[in-house]
């Protein structure tokens, strides 16, 4: 089948799609998007997570022909559009909180989600919200840092326009 | 403050600031901008036109005959290119890391579960899937040897490798074993200089690696025969070693570049994928990529070794220790991988940082037909960790002392001697860490008033408001070697580059290390910055075509090739000078490079590095091998068997439960003495999340194996810890230099992943007050339901 959808705010389509094939795996082997990462494709690190109509999901347990005409958007989409680096994105390299960085544009998404509902979590609120994402490197006290860091910095930036 | 005002003086002092980004400072990590972007290219994320993907046929036997594998329905599957069985490999049909044992694909009997007997490559990976499941073998289906008893009965049991095919150093279905004796050993009469005496038994369970990024790679057939292989593993030149003969190619028809690695661990260290898709590659003509789902990475790669073990200790009635008598028994599974080195760590080290004049000990591994066990963080020091803390609670308790003060009344130092006769002869500060952890200030009391649930054990699960928790701390040290050992020539091999590009100098470093997400990148540039006095450094991808790195393990890359590049460095920077004093007929003996600059401390700034440089760069290449050690003797242990040891103390605060047998980490403090903090946000990063998998050993992480076969190859049944799980850890990090290692360094990433495991454990033994001899604890234990 073909699938059409946004990613990232350009429409992209995929030929030859397999019932089978998960929204991860188009976006990684038939869209060029491979930041999304394979760790499990059962649905338990959230190293795929992705936003699908701006909610974020594993995308290993979406159907590919589950996203026709519908927005992607993945952590190649969370840098500004100049190409610097979006404000999470900065500050999980600034805490040291990349290691293999496996796990880190699932975290990203699932980051970026975060603070836009809720500007200035408490670490039982960041626990909370990231404890799908798996990261078998850091022990999780940079990222613990990263999204302090985010958060600070998105506060002192005032409320978005 | 300097009061001499020549002005050459001055200027030096202007550059002389060193650069926040040389050793010692936490400049950023190179790729980590590439990494945030999604554009970092890992293993899995490899593409090339026209490419396959492979996948392999794994036994779902632990012990079988092979009677017969009939392919020809797989490869009757459109869209299918090749089918291949260990007759369609050229060369050798083994290889192994130190013994030969592993067939590439199965011959005639599988010997663990998961075993590969058979390739496909086919056009997507759902068509190679549905080949793999129509290739058609009979089985003659044995029982499979999977206890110590069993395995130690060859003649009941029978053998895991018949003794005629045997490869291994030992006997039976041993693999490997290393005894040690010192002092008087452990007879009757040591035994009655003991005022008390406290044994035990104690288990751990198997652990895996998890590394998040699945085994995984690209292999190009190349136009001379040979293969191109992009690959995530930890030692480039030791896969090549062992792929070229079963390829049947010259060495040098074997090239290998490192892909982006997901983590490692040890998991990395053996073969995985990597043969595999090189004989597809070469059998059809195209590019083959393989990734493993994460089932198959579970199979695919060997696991922390489970042991048994038997302690038995001796004190004074004022605490000093008489003696130890240990046994050790790993499970090496179905084939040898590093066994042997791992049996020679828990020997060596499996009396722990204390000094003690009379031990006995005696290390095994067995061959079984369990998941095969090899190389794991902490190395075979961790399950001796787990044992001989645990006897140091035990003691205490029966002494009624702290068991902080008897760990320091018995902590090794500087000067002193491990039990196979080598003296330490750097600092071994083993008191000092404890004392640390222990005057760190504690978390404040759990406030059942002002609760948040989700700080609970079972956390989010609203499983309690409070009731039935209590609190117990613990605290636990442990040591590790660094680097290889036994007599092994571990050396590690660097080029160093230094050029003018775009009007600047810049250093490039080359080398085969592994990047497994540890940081090293980030350390070689900071030491090409420091050593030659430049900002930019760029990194050579790793790849074979420079001398061997070893292997990213044992905590010894920092150590070794870290000083690799610094010797190319300053073999480059004697160069620099020996130029300029041919050139220019400098004759001062006090040049250093600051600042892209040549500077003498007498004569101030010389020459800039771009005009001495002009358009010859200076390429220059070393090996940094480290001082050399001996193999310990087969009977007595003795022998100057490890190059460095690292020693990391923990506390530990938990929350349990009772009424649920829940454990909730609480805080987990670590002390370490790294030498020096090359790059200090990376080895607070390496202690911090050497400690979580720790406590995943502890509470939660365990490979369910029941009669040889893996009960739990997901994430979904095999837990590591989440975000949830894992406390803030609190780091505090010592540097006492060691004279023999490069900057004083000492390795920093394994040791604390041997200590931290034992002061969780006897957190929850204080909170509950059960024995607990074995990890991971689970609900059951704690709740008497087992
Ligand atoms: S890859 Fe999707 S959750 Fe793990
Ligand atoms: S940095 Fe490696 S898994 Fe998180």
């Amino acid at each position: 089948m073909r699938v059409t959808f946004t990613a990232n705010g350009k429409p992209v389509e995929a030929d030859d799609v397999w019932e089978g094939e998960s929204l991860l795996y188009v976006l990684r082997e038939r869209v060029g998007l491979p930041g999304s990462k394979n760790a499990c494709e059962q649905g338990e690190c959230g190293s795929c997570t992705v936003y699908l109509d701006g909610v974020p999901v594993c995308s290993c347990l979406v159907a590919a022909g589950q996203v026709q005409d519908r927005e992607v958007r993945t952590v190649e989409g969370l840098a500004e559009e100049n190409g610097e680096l979006g404000l999470v994105q900065q500050a999980f390299v600034d805490a040291g909180a990349v290691q293999c960085g496996f796990c880190t544009p699932g975290l990203l998404v699932q980051t970026d989600a975060l603070l836009e509902r809720e500007p200035q979590p408490s670490d039982n609120d960041i626990r909370e919200a990231l404890s799908g994402n798996l990261c078998r490197c850091t022990g999780y006290e940079k990222i613990m840092d990263a999204v302090r860091l985010a958060s600070a910095r998105t506060c002192a930036k005032g409320p978005k326009a | 403050m300097s009061t001499r005002t020549i002005q050459g003086q001055k200027n030096l002092q202007d550059i002389k600031q060193s650069s926040p980004d040389g050793i010692g400072g936490s400049p950023l990590r190179p790729d980590g901008n590439l990494k945030v972007k999604g554009e970092f290219a890992y293993s899995s994320d490899l593409w090339h036109e026209d490419m396959l993907w492979g996948m392999a046929l794994r036994s779902p036997h632990p012990r079988a005959n092979i009677v017969s594998v009939d392919i020809s329905d797989a490869l009757k599957l459109p869209g299918v290119y090749a089918v291949l069985t260990h007759q369609d490999i050229p060369g050798s049909k083994f290889y192994g890391l130190e013994i030969q044992d592993q067939p590439a694909l199965a011959i005639d009997k599988v010997r663990y579960h998961g075993e590969a007997i058979a390739l496909v490559a086919a056009d997507h990976p759902e068509t190679a899937r549905r080949a793999v499941k129509k290739i058609k073998v009979e089985y003659e289906v044995l029982t499979p040897i999977v206890t110590e008893e069993q395995c130690l009965d060859p003649e009941t049991h029978g053998y895991v490798h018949e003794p005629h095919e045997f490869k291994s150093h030992g006997y039976g279905n041993i693999c490997h074993e290393q005894k040690l004796v010192s002092g008087l050993g452990v007879t009757d009469e040591v035994r009655a200089l003991a005022d008390v005496i406290v044994s035990g038994e104690y288990e751990v369970g198997m652990q895996d690696q998890a590394f998040l990024g699945p085994e995984s790679g690209l292999a190009v057939p190349a136009e001379d025969g040979g293969i191109d292989l992009y690959i995530a593993t930890q030692w480039l030149h030791v896969d090549r070693q062992q792929m070229a003969p079963v390829l049947a190619l010259p060495e040098e028809k074997v090239r290998l570049t490192l892909a982006g690695v997901g983590g490692a661990f040890g998991g990395r260290e053996d073969i995985s994928m990597q043969i595999h898709a090189s004989l597809l590659a070469l059998h059809t003509g195209k590019p083959v990529k393989i990734v493993y789902a994460r089932d198959e990475s579970f199979y695919g790669h060997v696991h922390r070794h489970p042991a048994r073990m038997h302690y038995e200790h001796g004190a004074t009635a004022d605490g000093k220790l008489v003696f130890a008598d240990c046994r050790i028994v790993l499970d090496g599974g179905a084939y040898a991988s590093a066994s042997p080195a791992v049996v020679g760590n828990a020997a060596s080290l499996g009396h722990g940082p204390y000094v003690i004049p009379n031990v006995k000990m005696h290390a095994i591994a067995l061959y079984s037909n369990n998941p095969s066990c090899g190389a794991m963080r902490g190395f075979g020091a961790v399950q001796a960790a787990f044992g001989y803390e645990s006897q140091m609670d035990k003691l205490a308790e029966k002494l009624g002392m702290d068991p902080v003060e008897l760990r320091q009344l018995n902590a090794m130092s500087e000067g002193d001697y491990m039990p196979t006769g080598q003296q330490i002869d750097s600092p071994a500060p083993v008191a000092e860490l404890l004392q640390r952890v222990k005057d760190m200030p504690l978390p404040p009391p759990l406030d059942l008033t002002n609760l948040d649930v989700r700080a609970l054990p079972g956390a989010l699960s609203n499983t309690s408001h409070g009731e039935g928790i209590v609190r117990g701390i613990g605290y636990s040290v442990g040591i590790k070697n660094v680097g290889f050992s036994e007599g092994f020539d571990d050396y590690s091999t660097a080029r160093v580059r230094l050029e003018v590009i775009g009007g600047e100098p810049v250093a490039m470093v080359h080398t085969a290390m592994a990047e497994v997400g540890q940081g090293g990148v980030t350390v070689h540039a900071q030491i090409a910055r420091t050593e030659l006095g430049v900002e930019q450094v760029t990194i050579h991808p790793a790849n074979t075509e420079v001398g061997s790195a070893g292997s990213t393990s044992a905590s010894r890359q920092t150590y070794m090739t870290g000083g690799a590049v610094k010797l190319a460095a300053e073999a480059v920077k004697q160069e620099v000078f020996a130029r300029g004093r041919k050139r220019y007929g400098w004759t001062q003996n006090d040049l250093q490079l600051i600042g892209g600059k040549v500077v003498s401390e007498s004569a101030g700034a010389l020459i800039p590095l771009v005009d001495l440089l002009g358009d010859e760069a200076i390429d220059l290449t070393r090996e940094h091998h480290h001082r050399p050690t001996v193999p310990f003797d087969k009977e007595t242990g003795q022998g100057f068997g490890h190059v460095q040891y690292t020693f990391c103390a923990n506390r530990a605060v938990v929350d349990v439960d009772v009424e649920l047998g829940l454990v909730k980490v609480v805080e987990l403090t670590a002390a370490q003495d790294v030498g020096k903090a090359l790059n200090p946000l990376s080895v607070v990063g390496q202690i911090q999340g050497g400690c979580t998998q720790a406590l995943g050993l502890a509470v939660m992480e365990e490979i369910i194996v029941k009669d040889g076969k893996v009960r739990n190859a997901s994430f979904t049944d095999y837990l590591i810890p989440t975000i949830l799980d894992t406390p803030p850890i609190p780091v505090d990090v010592l540097e006492l230099p060691d004279p023999n290692a490069p900057y004083g360094l000492r390795g920093v990433g394994e040791a604390p992943t041997v200590s931290a495991t034992p002061s969780i454990v006897a957190a929850i033994r204080q909170a509950t007050g059960i024995a607990l001899n074995r990890i991971p604890v689970r609900p059951e234990h704690l709740t008497g339901t087992l």
